[in-house]
């Protein structure tokens, strides 16, 4: 990957220039198919923008300087880390990618959560202290089926993303990309794993000592996180050897947006669960859908 | 009026996110306010929303007379809000106390604790009522209206001491 080729991924497609939009759209598209579910209207269409755009413009509450750069420096690095993980999908698989890049990718996609944890544990409120341990232990129960399925795509061609797009069979893709979208709606809070945040129950969660600018940059981490996400199943799931480039791109971002609807009418339809239960559910369900494709991917099914 | 000066009212007057603190309120006015969520009056649609921190929130909407026992939470509260924001006094009992006027456990009403911006009549106001208080608290928080003049502090002869029992 040349250092041209890095910065255009990184600053215009799919980096910033797309998915800084596209994580708004996403953000309104959730919102408003859970309205429209619920027989509501729901929110305008800039409604994300312009809730970003006021946090920006909100004056922070005074800290001391070192509470203070600790929790702008954290909500700065989740949105980097995430904004470094949509970079390195591979939506043009032909010359794209390096060896490793998987790797880096599942760092850069566990760097978010994980400075949430922090930062839940940092602004020394007990409300965020409940919401981060339970990130916490979301990580640790969602994360293993997630990655067993990652490992199980991985078999057969090596631990880069470009391989892993083009090379796992049919079966095993399958297998592991169902894992993967079980993982999902817990990754991103929503119903029914939407314990981390758990809005009104836990006050909010780890975001609660959050304001202004600094939530601004976690909201807009959090709508990052849902491009990195649908983006990986798009192009883990629909690879489209040797065709143009146009349609790559068409087909990456309509089954994000795909995605996105699969997801938001998961979570309208669904109630929170408890902290234990999830945990069980994916050790359990999930697991067995990932060692299910790592099987297959071993005896090269 | 610069592009970021307008940009910056618009998502004011389009975003407003509630806090609500009880400040002894006998729940009826909680009640038509959470009425507001439902889809019959879906104030999500007016990009309002409510939010569970205070650090979050532009908008305190306080119900109920201001209790003694309410009244630093009430303080603490309203300092967590990042500016700008803005009160809105829910019903009658921030307005005016109310049937709990002249209650030695009362210090209320609200305007002798917080700057009040916007008032919402009632007992308990009706959703549409709670509705178009919210909407004018936006408009000033988008500076699109001015804040109301503070006005002099009211007067509450305070009741004779009865001497407990009596």
């Amino acid at each position: 990957m040349t250092l041209l080729r890095g910065l255009f991924q990184l600053l215009v497609f799919p980096g910033a220039v797309y998915a800084i939009p596209a994580a708004f759209f996403m953000v309104w598209m959730q919102r408003k198919l859970n309205a429209r579910l619920q027989g509501r209207i729901g929110p305008p269409f800039f409604q994300p923008f312009f809730d970003f755009v006021k946090l920006l413009g909100k004056e922070p509450i005074p800290r001391t300087p070192l509470q203070g750069f600790v929790m702008t420096g954290l909500p700065i690095g989740a949105v980097g880390a995430t904004l470094g993980a949509i970079a390195l999908l591979p939506i043009f698989p032909s010359d794209a990618g390096f060896p490793g890049d998987l790797v880096l990718l599942v760092g850069l996609i566990e760097i978010g959560p994980l400075l949430s944890v922090l930062a839940g544990f940092a602004s020394r409120s007990l409300w965020g202290g409940i919401g981060a341990s339970r990130e916490a232990v979301m990580t640790v129960a969602y994360n293993l089926p997630f990655l067993t399925a990652l490992i199980a795509l991985a078999v057969t061609s090596g631990f880069s993303l470009t391989g892993m797009a083009t090379g796992a069979s049919l079966p095993v893709r399958f297998l592991a990309l169902a894992a993967i979208l079980l993982c999902l709606p817990a990754k991103l809070h929503l119903n029914p794993f939407s314990i981390a945040s758990a809005e009104q129950e836990i006050y909010a969660g780890a975001t609660t000592e959050f304001d202004g600018p600094r939530l601004a940059l976690w909201e807009l981490s959090h709508a990052l996180e849902w491009v990195v996400l649908a983006g990986l199943v798009a192009v883990l799931g629909f690879p489209i050897v040797g065709a143009p480039w146009p349609l790559h791109v068409l087909a990456f971002v309509v089954i994000s947006l795909g995605i996105v609807v699969l997801l938001s009418v998961a979570a309208a339809a669904t109630a929170r669960l408890k902290l234990a239960q999830t945990a069980r559910w994916f050790w359990l369900w999930g697991l067995l859908v990932a060692l299910a494709a790592l099987v297959l991917a071993f005896v090269r099914v | 009026m610069s592009f970021l000066d307008s940009l910056m009212r618009t998502a004011r007057r389009r975003s407003p996110w509630l806090f609500h603190a009880n400040a002894g309120s006998c729940n009826g006015c909680d009640v038509e306010f959470l009425t507001c969520l439902t889809p019959r009056y879906d104030v999500e649609q007016l990009g309002i929303r409510l939010e569970a921190s205070p650090r979050h929130a532009d908008i305190l909407v306080v119900s109920g007379p201001v209790t003694r026992t309410t009244l630093e939470a009430l303080e603490t509260v309203y300092a967590q809000i990042p500016n700008p924001k803005v009160v809105v006094a829910l019903g009658s009992c921030p307005a005016s106390c109310n049937v709990f006027a002249g209650s030695p456990t009362i210090v209320g009403p609200l305007d002798r604790v917080l700057p009040v911006d916007v008032y919402v009549p009632g007992c308990p106001p009706r959703p549409d009522a709670i509705i178009a208080g919210i909407a004018e608290a936006a408009a000033i928080l988008a500076g699109d209206k001015p804040r109301p003049e503070p006005m002099a502090l009211p007067v509450i002869e305070d009741q004779p001491e009865t001497g407990g029992q009596q």
